[in-house]
């Protein structure tokens, strides 16, 4: 059935692909942006306690999605896998050790015999929160602006700089990105928890934030959007391979892509609605609008990032080493059987959507937490 | 292809993946077996409707949740550490490694973190029904989860169903079910899952006997007792059919690993099994000394387990290393200088192909393919270095046989004084149940250094050697990153011991309700 489509096709399905976990994973980081906020909506233990049982309940979505871009990049562009966490070496192992110390801080955040005591595991749950999602904005940050390594014929990469990563840093369109998708996490979570918990001052506190949040995010991300759209992007000949510099790359995308305009546009707009009715309307349904708005404006950014001949990894210390879907991806028989295995994509969303509904019937309250038949964080 | 080697880095990045393997691995067997005793016993529950089975299921699902949870930590270091650590690899193994990855995270981890989500906030929320349904699919996601892994460890092992493309550097798959269903990989898969359910039905039953010794919680300890000891016992005399299959896959595919888990350096036809031996310190290849200070041996037995012929010729290290031209067996050195014309003929294609000379790229290509299955020698220098270090395979390899046979006989004695009530009465049984849990623990981490310490020098038997698997960094990053994560890892292992040992001393019943996490 797949066989007979041709490589470049599967390479666009796959760039798709994984552009819908990427997005779902923004999305989802509403857990790590509520891990933030614990202090903030909870100004006392059982207030805490609801806020983490909330968000602690999804945490595992969150990281299985994480875990599943990783490994689904390591399946069908598997060059971006050695390059990029090969090279910028120490922030994805920073990035990782913020994964692990989430890992086990909601399940050994209250248990006796914990060592380091409940205040360590909720420090951290926000650790992760920060770090962790300002990093892996800052990183994604890079598809834009390039990183410094060089490839060799054989594929090999060398990354040009022993700060293996820490560089990104320095680039100010990196930092936006991060500090935009933190505050993007810290809104979606304040959003989320409104909706799941019932509890009216951890609702008007959470409504504060989304406020508050909202305003540094869109700050920074029109800032970051705007500087994009305006530069000087990685485009490469379709059929010499080729890699040059295009003025106004990523808004020629835009433009010659109408489809992902009209998501990126349609997403602004639900991102804005649901903070706008949070906080005009003093609605809960805000996490409704703005969780799909998030999944759609990110869904626009990787297509202008991948499709329409860009390079979505890019060398800025050689052109020609940038990473495209069409040099950085696996075989036409991998990606098919990959295709495959696809397959099964809808059939874990829909089981996802039935457990959540079955398990999130009842929203949390105090009650909730004090009974002591099930599992609590 | 790659042209300087920096053994601190090599040295530093085999350090790392082996430490937080070693972490990972203390985990692991226990969300394994532990599902599934779970669920066993949650279905007694359903079945009869005694609400002791479902305390007992509640209580070990408790301990399950905190073992969990640094499992899951440790493993999204290893999953990327293909990539930080080893991306050489990654790109040259890429095509094929990467894909039961991806199969891993969709169809196992969202079975697994999806249903887990259920089994712990379920209780009383959603039908009983479906909540043991949820249970078995964790349990089932686990052991899935771990077929797709091992397929890919497989892989490394005996390496099927690719080619080498010139043009892109690497090995490309063309065969998805010769991966899958290699036959290495599914005797791979069977063992390891066993262990872990040998280690958990350990845990279960020490567990429940430091309760029997204490006297507490006695039916709680008896019941589990039975079930657990029930699931071992079955595991281990699995497990130990499963390590014939093993062995036997190891002689057809790696005879260095082979040679070196038995000490043979001759090799003989009709050769024995050594049973106990000691092997002479400072034995060299082709030194004449003898290998064994002292050895009792079953005639022909590795023979018949390798080649499954009494007369079978099994190659010794010094046939694979100074080569054996009666078995058709090529020395190294000959497999290295192949491998150096592979090397240089992929470089010239590569030449070739930059100035668009197709005739001599062409040429080169076929003197590529023809020496292509010896690639991975081109990288070596040492003939030597093509047998993985002999005295740590083969005492490890003893260490897991030896305890393997005695779970199988342990399991049954408990099974046996369970069954007939008289358990509480044989404190020593007690007492020795409780060390086998590390002692299995012990089994399992010397098999694990026969598979992948054996398989050096490669990380793609034959074809990649590890030396030239690392990613282009400063080993200075690496050393850095492995004493962060020692020391992060250290502490968080150790918390984790400390809520289990405080868990299971509070015991089942101890836990306040409300507030208090239960």
């Amino acid at each position: 059935m797949f066989e007979s489509l041709t490589h470049l096709q599967l390479q666009h399905y796959w760039w798709f692909i994984m552009s819908v976990v990427a997005s779902t994973l923004v999305f989802l980081l509403f857990v790590q942006g509520g891990q933030t906020l614990i202090g903030t909506l909870g100004k006392n233990e059982d207030e805490r306690t609801m806020v983490i049982n909330s968000i602690g309940r999804k945490w595992e979505f969150t990281f299985t999605t994480l875990v599943m871009f990783a490994a689904g990049m390591f399946a069908s562009f598997p060059l971006f896998y050695s390059t990029s966490f090969g090279g910028a070496y120490y922030a994805w192992k920073i990035f990782l050790v913020c994964f692990v110390l989430q890992a086990i801080s909601f399940e050994f955040r209250r248990k006796q015999g914990n060592m380091l005591g409940q205040k360590t595991y909720e420090a951290f749950l926000y650790i992760n929160g920060f770090l962790g999602v300002f990093l892996l904005g800052a990183v994604v940050a890079t598809f834009f602006t390039g990183s410094e390594f060089y490839r060799s014929e054989y594929n090999l990469s060398y990354w040009q700089t022993t700060l293996y990563g820490i560089e990104i840093l320095f680039n100010p369109l990196n930092l936006a990105l991060g500090i935009a998708l933190l505050f993007l996490a810290r809104t979606l979570g304040a959003l989320y928890i409104l909706n799941n918990v019932d509890h009216e001052v951890i609702e008007q506190r959470a409504r504060r934030q989304v406020g508050l949040n909202a305003v540094v995010f869109l700050v920074f991300f029109l800032y970051f959007v705007i500087r994009i759209l305006l530069k000087d992007g990685y485009a490469y000949h379709p059929e010499t391979f080729e890699v040059y510099m295009e003025p106004y790359k990523y808004l020629n995308n835009y433009l010659q892509m109408p489809a992902a305009l009209i998501l990126f546009l349609a997403g602004v707009v639900l991102v804005l609605y649901g903070i706008g009715i949070t906080w005009f309307k003093e609605s809960r349904k805000g996490i409704w609008f703005s969780g799909p708005g998030t999944f759609l404006t990110v869904l626009s950014l990787f297509f202008v990032l991948g499709y329409n001949n860009t390079c979505f990894y890019p060398s800025s210390y050689d052109l020609q080493s940038s990473l495209t879907i069409q040099n950085a991806s696996s075989s036409h028989y991998t990606l098919t059987a990959m295709t495959y295995i696809s397959l099964f994509v809808p059939v874990v969303a829909a089981y996802i959507f039935f457990t959540w509904r079955a398990i999130d019937k009842h929203k949390i309250n105090d009650e909730d937490m004090k009974s002591g038949d099930h599992h609590i964080y | 292809m790659i042209e300087n080697i920096d053994l601190a880095l090599v040295n530093w990045s085999r350090g790392q993946f082996a430490l937080v393997a070693l972490y990972h691995w203390l985990f692991i067997p226990l969300t394994l077996g532990m599902t599934y005793i779970i669920a066993f016993t949650q279905t007694i529950y359903v079945r009869t409707g005694d609400k002791e089975w479902e305390r007992i299921a509640k209580f070990w699902a408790k301990l399950f949740g905190i073992n969990f949870a640094i499992g899951v930590g440790t493993g999204i270091i290893l999953g990327l550490e293909f990539g930080t650590n080893w991306a050489n690899y990654s790109w040259i193994s890429g095509d094929i490694f990467g894909a039961p990855l991806a199969a891993e995270g969709i169809m196992a981890f969202f079975l697994e973190s999806t249903f887990i989500a259920v089994m712990f906030f379920g209780w009383g929320k959603v039908s009983k029904k479906f909540h043991l349904v949820s249970i078995y699919l964790v349990a089932f996601g686990a052991s899935l989860s771990a077929l797709w892994i091992l397929v890919a460890n497989a892989w490394m092992n005996y390496p099927v169903g690719m080619v080498f493309n010139p043009d892109t550097a690497r090995h490309e798959m063309v065969d998805f079910w010769a991966v899958l269903f290699s036959p290495y990989a599914i005797n791979k898969f069977l063992h390891t899952i066993t262990s872990g359910f040998v280690i958990s039905s350990f845990f279960i039953v020490a567990v429940s006997g430091w309760y029997l010794l204490k006297g507490r919680n006695i039916l709680l300890a008896k019941r589990s007792i039975v079930i657990a000891a029930s699931f071992g016992l079955l595991s281990s005399v699995f497990l130990a059919t499963t390590g014939d299959g093993s062995a036997y896959w190891v002689a057809q595919k790696q005879p260095a690993k082979l040679a070196a888990m038995e000490g043979l350096y001759e090799g003989q036809e009709g050769a024995g099994l050594v049973a106990i031996g000691m092997l002479r310190p400072g034995k060299q290849i082709g030194d004449g000394e003898k290998a064994f200070v002292f050895k009792i041996e079953i005639p022909k037995l590795l023979s018949v387990l390798g080649y499954r012929n009494a007369n079978a010729f099994v190659p010794g290290a010094e046939d694979l290393v100074l080569g054996n031209a009666g078995q058709d067996i090529m020395s190294a050195d000959e497999k290295i200088s192949r491998g150096k014309v592979a090397l240089n003929a992929l470089a010239e294609y590569k030449e070739a192909v930059a100035l668009d000379d197709m005739q001599s790229a062409s040429a080169a290509q076929a003197r590529f393919e023809e020496n292509y299955y010896y690639m991975g020698y081109g990288h070596l220098f040492d003939p030597n270095g093509i047998i993985p270090n002999v005295p740590f395979i083969f005492y490890s390899f003893r260490i897991m046989v030896m305890l393997g046979f005695a779970f199988i006989a342990l399991f049954l004695l408990i099974l046996y004084l369970a069954v007939t009530d008289k358990l509480q009465e044989n404190r020593w049984l007690l007492r020795t149940s409780i060390l086998a849990f590390p002692l299995a623990f012990l089994a399992s981490m010397a098999g694990w250094i026969v598979a992948e310490v054996g398989r050096q020098p490669w990380t793609i038997q034959g074809l990649l050697p590890t030396m030239v698997s690392t990613s282009n960094i400063n080993a200075n990053a690496v050393i850095l990153t492995f004493w962060m994560f020692a020391a992060l890892l250290t502490v968080l292992v150790l918390a984790e011991f400390k809520i289990m040992t405080t868990t299971i001393k509070r015991g089942p019943d101890n836990a306040k309700k409300g507030g208090e996490n239960v």
